[in-house]
């Protein structure tokens, strides 16, 4: 007998009470409790995003992105040479100076720009996913990641944002990646550090 | 890893003369048990997502074997392989198996307590696979050639100053003195070796059913690094992990970090379905999920059934006052604190770990705080209960109870021995009305004195009260 067999019919040997209906429970999607609503939705995100380190600049348009971008860029002393999700190329990245490609990441670019496919308003969160034209190591090996975001994508919770995602797509993509500031770790002395292995600091874009 | 449960009190009493670990254990008060409070507080109502994430762990466990196969059916159509494990070893063989058939130099891994159980690591090294710890605290436990001492802490033990000794000793590099240079220099030492790893180890927090996915959650980043950039990921996780939906692993999100670290929800939370796609630039060619029962599937229909309901927090071990006195060390295998206590007894057999289900003082903090309510001091009790019941206490014990038994059992006896003892205990009293020490209780009477019996038992001042 396979270890596969043998596992589940150990467990079928040990199992009590009705069975369930697998696909029945699936299709409920029953969600648990979620928490109170909230008043603004994006004043909710933006306190919450920045409660875990992340800088947040508001804009009123999407071709105001690059000067927000590059006033973040100057005031941090950073270099003005980024990767970019090809979503952003059209923007006008030349009049701002800074360097825009759409290559695949490696581990010595200094910035990436994503977009996002929705903010969560109860954690400050991010919600990324995997793609061809949004691949996941944009917002991970550069050491600023900068996310641009329009207001009308911030949902309440998690639950919204899978109920969004399945609208959307019905499939996941092969990565879900749900950001929520900078990388960090508070192994040594329990003390939190920011910048582990992934980005050390996280611009927000809200357009 | 081997399991040295046996040496528990020896190593209690040396932890507990060590002023670096209690130096280090006094951390836990303030970082784990205050921001849990903190962040606990933060939600409207904690008890009610407790209730239904306890519901959906329970749910999962009465139909675990119909949501295994719908998870491995999904996570097999989205190009993802499955493999069963019924022992460490097997989990070690298949890992090898799959680094031999890929040419497989160099494994990167993120936290694994799973892979900890299995000793994954001597494996690999082993069959001749380098394999790098990048979580920060696996990688200084790597260097340091030690074992995790906390499960989401895994180098609480250590203090800032054997780190920075460590780092200068193994990387021959400046001596850093700062904890953000001591990251920083394990994040330049680390990041080539993400990029040259030809296979990803993870764990796995939760398996979805609905998607065939893997959940994770980490912070540091290294755990997204492992799972994209390699050209194979292997996921190790217990088969126990299984969620039905997205929306159930969400409620279980919601309660974890909270209850590891007091953070509302970690750096990262990934979710990981099946392999790279063709028009896509980066993710893993192969994705391997390796399920491991290793006693699991045992627990099942037993009164210890509850604990596979374990999401594996930490909180019940950093609200111990025995694990937050002697540190994980003593408990002698991978998991420690109340879980431990409860886990290593199963896997390495009651004998074998007969102190651990005593090392505990029954206060009944862990369940308090238990994201999932396993009722722990009740199965810590089952446990001393079925040790008693195998003869496996010492012979003074079980003398001791029999003893008590017999009287228990005969009121007049039971009366006339606390009159004999109460009145004999109150004479060696003296004067100031204490018991320096007491036949068989030593360990009790070492540290302190027992106020010694009134001399009256209650049954003869009961009689002796007239009534009014």
């Amino acid at each position: 007998m396979s270890a596969r067999d043998a596992i589940l019919a150990r467990i079928r040997s040990a199992s009590r009470g009705p069975s369930a209906n697998v696909e029945e429970v699936i299709r409920a999607h029953q969600c648990g409790p979620q928490p109170l609503a909230y008043g603004d939705l994006v004043q909710r995100f933006v306190e919450r995003a920045q409660r875990l380190a992340s800088t947040v600049e508001q804009v009123r348009s999407r071709h105001d992105v690059p000067r927000a971008v590059a006033h973040y860029l100057e005031h941090q002393n950073l270099n003005r040479a980024a990767l970019c999700w090809p979503e952003f190329l059209d923007l006008d990245w030349f009049g701002a100076r800074i360097s825009v490609a759409a290559q695949r990441p490696e581990p010595e670019d200094e910035i990436g720009i994503t977009g996002a496919f929705c903010a969560i308003a109860e954690t400050g969160t991010l919600m990324l996913l995997s793609g061809h034209d949004t691949p996941a190591a944009t917002s991970l090996l550069p050491e600023t990641h900068i996310a641009v975001v329009a207001r009308e994508r911030i949902v309440a919770t998690m639950e919204d944002a899978w109920a969004l995602l399945r609208q959307a797509h019905g499939a996941l993509p092969r990565a879900v990646n749900f950001i929520s500031g900078p990388s960090r770790t508070a192994d040594i002395e329990q003390t939190v550090t920011l910048g582990a292995h992934g980005p050390a600091r996280v611009l927000i874009v809200l357009i | 890893m081997q399991v040295t449960a046996l040496r528990f009190k020896r190593k209690a009493k040396q932890n507990l003369r060590n002023a670096r670990l209690q130096s280090a254990l006094s951390k836990i008060q303030v970082r784990f048990v205050q921001a849990r409070a903190d962040a606990i507080a933060d939600l409207d109502d904690f008890e009610a997502v407790r209730q239904r994430a306890t519901a959906i762990r329970e749910g999962v466990l009465a139909n675990l074997d119909a949501w295994l196969e719908r998870f491995e059916q999904e996570a097999t159509r989205r190009g993802a392989v499955v493999h069963w494990a019924e022992t460490a070893a097997d989990v070690n063989r298949i890992v090898i198996e799959i680094a031999q058939a890929n040419q497989v130099k160099k494994a990167i891994k993120s936290k694994s307590m799973v892979s900890e159980e299995c000793a994954l690591n001597d494996a690999l090294e082993a069959a001749g696979v380098q394999v790098v710890e990048t979580d920060l605290g696996e990688y200084i436990l790597q260097l340091a050639h030690e074992a995790p001492s906390h499960i989401v802490a895994p180098v609480l033990h250590k203090t800032k100053d054997e780190v920075s000794d460590l780092f200068a000793k193994k990387h021959d590099l400046p001596r850093k003195t700062g904890i953000a240079e001591l990251c920083r220099e394990a994040r330049d030492i680390l990041r080539p070796h993400f990029v040259s790893a030809d296979m990803g180890i993870s764990g796995g927090n939760f398996l979805i059913a609905e998607t065939g996915s893997v959940l994770l959650v980490t912070n540091e980043g290294n755990g997204r690094m492992t799972t994209t950039l390699p050209r194979v990921h292997v996921a190790i996780t217990g088969i126990e992990k299984v969620v039905p939906t997205l929306e159930d692993a969400t409620t279980l999100v919601r309660i974890l970090p909270r209850s590891a670290t007091g953070q509302d929800i970690t750096n990262y939370v990934s979710v990981l379905t099946g392999v790279k796609r063709a028009d896509e630039s980066d993710g893993p060619e192969q994705f391997h999920i390796i399920l491991l029962d290793n006693g699991r599937s045992a627990m099942l229909g037993t009164e210890l059934q509850s604990m596979l309901r374990c999401i594996r927090c930490g909180a019940c071990m950093n609200h111990c006052p025995v694990y937050q006195s002697v540190g994980g060390h003593a408990y002698g295998w991978v998991y420690p604190g109340p879980m431990g206590s409860i886990l290593t007894p199963l896997y390495a057999g009651l004998a074998n770990t007969l102190p651990l289900p005593n090392a505990s003082t029954l206060c009944g903090a862990c369940a308090e705080v238990c994201p999932v309510s396993i009722p722990l001091p009740d199965l810590l009790r089952e446990l001393r209960h079925r040790q008693s019941t195998q003869d496996l206490r010492p012979w003074r014990e079980r003398l001791g109870l029999r003893v008590w038994m017999w009287l228990a059992l005969r009121p007049l006896w039971f009366a006339r021995a606390t009159a004999l003892a109460s009145r004999v205990g109150h004479r060696l009293g003296g004067a100031k009305h204490r018991l320096r020490w007491l036949p068989g209780a030593g360990g009790w009477t070492h540290g302190r004195d027992l106020p010694a019996p009134a001399g009256k038992t209650f049954r003869a001042l009961y009689r002796a009260r007239k009534p009014r």
